[in-house]
């Protein structure tokens, strides 16, 4: 076959032709991937929420509360149920403070207010050094970590600024950064814990016990 | 024979990576592990055999004068066809690639090789092109991904070599990714000006 | 040195001057400095610089020997020189195998890659530094406190922060006095603990002519100028320009590692221009960077502006009449 020339009509011709027809195949392209991708990300977001949580039989993903915190970030709170029983929440906050950017965490509490676990879900801190908020603050080694502390009884601040949490070393701003948005999840905790049931998170003296944190779903 | 001579041109001689020094970016943002290479390198290996073989069937309906659009639309179909695939059953490579994957539409390996190869042999031809070319891509973004993981975090394709901390994480960072590609190509210039 | 009349590419040697007489009286001026560390740190101190010299000699040899297959290049002292600035940026509780990395980087990428000395864009010392730093951030950052420190605190901690390090963490009422800075009662890497050893060693350098003023004056000037500027802006946030100036590396990496004849330019013109640049970026890295030093990146990234600079400001030619 011969080549066509480049006449206006064969141009306009061959350059729509290629067009609708790739139209075409990334429209039935993206009909084919549209579950499967709505599925990875809602399996992402899981195991995210699984990371921070005891065991949970309910989709935490679907009962998610969008809300703000106190000085007006956006905020959101998955409920983890086990058979209808609450048994964390995991809240994920942002910290505007980090040395590179937001620092986005996933803070997982237990309903009695206290820390579970957590996770950095995006960070651009230092490498090698504000990096290692990523397992510092689970590590058990002096005062540097968070798990199974309650930010009502205890100070979440580094120990430089009169806190109970010992900083990264040489990564202060970093750490600082991480325990504002842990403190920030905190308070989004205490404002939903009365919307998801009656665990009282909000009273500090209030020693952890199990006859707390019992509520139906609803 | 000839056939074969097609795939290890792309493999050896005219290297995209080593030899014609295309595809910089990507080279160099996505190799801090030999699996994100590796994962790097088939994308694009899958949108260059792709979009050779489209472009050759097409080469005689495409006047000249409007070839570059045409090329790019027929690069850019396959290139988010490969994203939306990528996010559906790979999520956790398609995380790690981010960015780099839609930006496969102006790696100037793949409009190069429409422009200087498909548009002018037959469809088979341009095929083994594109499997030849992007396999000498895979290789080369592997290769820098498995020193760059070897020395900065000590593992070899996840697996550990030797501990964490004696790694030198300037590997995994931007600058490691320039220093391994400079002694790279030092030593395949040696080895190629001996052989 | 024979009397041979050489015609090669600028630096021009000249008189009885000799690449590796500068070299020693470097070296030689360097060592108040690493006296007065070895005091402060202990034989660790005195074990890192061994470690770090040699290393930088054995591997120039193996380099030159077994790789280039040229005669060695020892006898210069440049190896020597390397080795102890390299040293002189390192913590003295840096495990040895750090350092040897350290040696290998700046003798083999800085300088042999790019042909040996007098060919190497960067300072080699400080490649190694920046890549040690950039590598193992946690051991590079981990400095020991000096013996003064630990008789005065009475508790066992080891280490502490730098000033520079509590500078960037906002903590500035904890800073030590400018005399503790200047007679080295402060936490740091080897060569950055003295600043008034440091000093002795320039005023030898500048009588012997071995340097010229321009570059540390320039840096220091500047770099005393731009943090004044910022500390009268918010004297809560930035430190006073004294700290800057006594703190950190920034007497030795203004006097021993800017004034490289190999990679800072020739003209005078060119190396004020070339210290304002350093003492510049050295307080906006200090000031809003993610690492608390900056003089290395700074003199780091004049050393690739160095060439342009060379391009416009030429050293007058001999004979030519003053303007």
């Amino acid at each position: 076959m011969k080549k066509l020339q480049s006449s206006l009509t064969n141009m306009v011709l061959s350059l729509g032709i290629i067009a609708i027809a790739a139209a075409a195949l990334l429209a039935w392209m993206n009909r084919m991937t549209e579950e499967p991708i709505r599925l990875a990300e809602l399996a992402k977001q899981e195991s995210a929420i699984k990371e921070v949580s005891p065991d949970f039989t309910n989709s935490p993903v679907a009962e998610e509360i969008l809300t703000r915190s106190a000085d007006g970030e956006a905020a959101a709170c998955y409920p983890a149920r086990n058979n209808g029983r609450l048994v964390g929440v995991a809240v994920k906050t942002v910290s505007h403070n980090g040395f590179n950017g937001d620092i986005e965490l996933m803070v997982g509490f237990t309903p009695e207010g206290s820390i579970y676990n957590y996770s950095v879900l995006k960070q651009g801190e230092t490498p090698g050094l504000g990096t290692r908020m990523v397992d510092w603050f689970k590590t058990d080694k002096n005062r540097q970590s968070i798990v199974g502390r309650a930010p009502a009884r205890d100070n979440m601040t580094v120990s430089k600024d009169g806190g109970d949490v010992d900083a990264i070393t040489s990564a202060t701003i970093s750490s600082r950064a991480f325990l504002d948005a842990v403190n920030r999840a905190y308070s989004v905790f205490q404002q939903v814990s009365a919307q998801i049931g009656d665990a009282p998170a909000a009273a500090p003296e209030a020693a952890p016990a199990d006859t707390t944190g019992v509520v139906t779903n609803n | 024979m000839k056939k074969f001579g097609i795939i290890l041109n792309g493999l050896v001689n005219e290297n995209p990576t080593f030899v014609l020094m295309l595809g910089m970016c990507p080279t160099l943002a996505t190799t801090t592990s030999a699996i994100n290479g590796l994962g790097m390198g088939a994308a694009t290996m899958f949108v260059l055999i792709c979009s050779n073989l489209v472009i050759s069937l097409l080469k005689n309906l495409i006047p000249d004068n409007v070839r570059i659009p045409s090329f790019i639309v027929v690069i850019a179909t396959f290139v988010t066809l490969l994203e939306m695939i990528m996010k559906a059953y790979v999520p956790s490579l398609y995380e790690s690639l981010g960015l780099f994957i839609p930006l496969i539409v102006v790696n100037c390996i793949v409009l190069g090789r429409a422009e200087s190869f498909a548009s002018k042999n037959n469809p088979f031809d341009s095929m083994l092109d594109g499997l030849g070319i992007g396999l000498g891509f895979t290789l080369a973004l592997t290769l820098l991904g498995m020193v760059r993981e070897l020395l900065g975090a000590g593992t070899f394709f996840g697996m550990t070599v030797f501990p964490d901390r004696y790694g030198a994480l300037i590997f995994v960072l931007a600058p490691g990714a320039f220093i391994t590609l400079a002694y790279l190509l030092a030593i395949i210039n040696k080895i190629r000006k001996v052989s | 040195m024979d009397k041979k009349l050489y015609v090669s590419m600028s630096p021009h040697i000249h008189g009885d001057d000799s690449v590796a007489r500068n070299m020693y009286r470097v070296i030689l001026a360097l060592v108040p400095a690493l006296l007065v560390s070895v005091y402060a740190f202990g034989w660790p101190a005195l074990l890192v610089t061994a470690i770090s010299i040699a290393s930088c000699v054995v591997f120039e040899y193996l380099i030159t020997r077994y790789l280039m297959k040229r005669p060695n290049t020892l006898a210069d002292g440049s190896a020597v020189l390397t080795g102890l600035l390299l040293a002189f940026n390192l913590p003295s509780n840096l495990p040895w195998w750090i350092v040897v990395v350290g040696a290998l980087v700046a003798i083999g990428m800085a300088k042999m890659s790019f042909g040996g000395l007098g060919n190497n864009i960067f300072n080699p010392a400080l490649v190694g530094r920046v890549f040690l730093l950039i590598s193992f951030p946690q051991q590079m950052t981990t400095w020991p406190l000096t013996r003064m420190q630990i008789a005065a605190s009475g508790t066992d901690a080891l280490t502490g922060a730098t000033p520079l390090a509590l500078i960037k963490a906002g903590q500035l009422d904890q800073l030590p006095s400018a005399l503790d800075m200047l007679l080295g009662n402060v936490g740091g890497s080897l060569g950055e603990v003295a600043a008034l050893a440091l000093l002795v060693g320039v005023v030898y350098l500048l009588v012997t002519k071995t340097i010229t003023w321009h570059i540390p004056v320039s840096i220091l000037a500047t770099v005393f100028i731009f943090a004044a500027c910022l500390h009268l802006g918010n004297p809560e946030r930035f430190a006073d320009p004294l700290t800057h100036l006594l703190t950190g590396g920034l007497m030795l990496g203004a006097c021993f590692m800017a004034t490289d004849y190999v990679t800072s330019p020739m003209a005078p013109s060119g190396q004020i221009i070339y210290g304002v640049g350093i003492g510049l970026l050295t307080v906006l890295i200090r000031s809003f960077g993610s690492y608390p030093e900056g003089v290395s990146f700074a003199i780091l990234i004049m050393n690739a502006v160095t060439p342009i600079i060379n391009l416009y400001c030429k050293p007058k030619r001999f004979g030519e009449p003053r303007k």
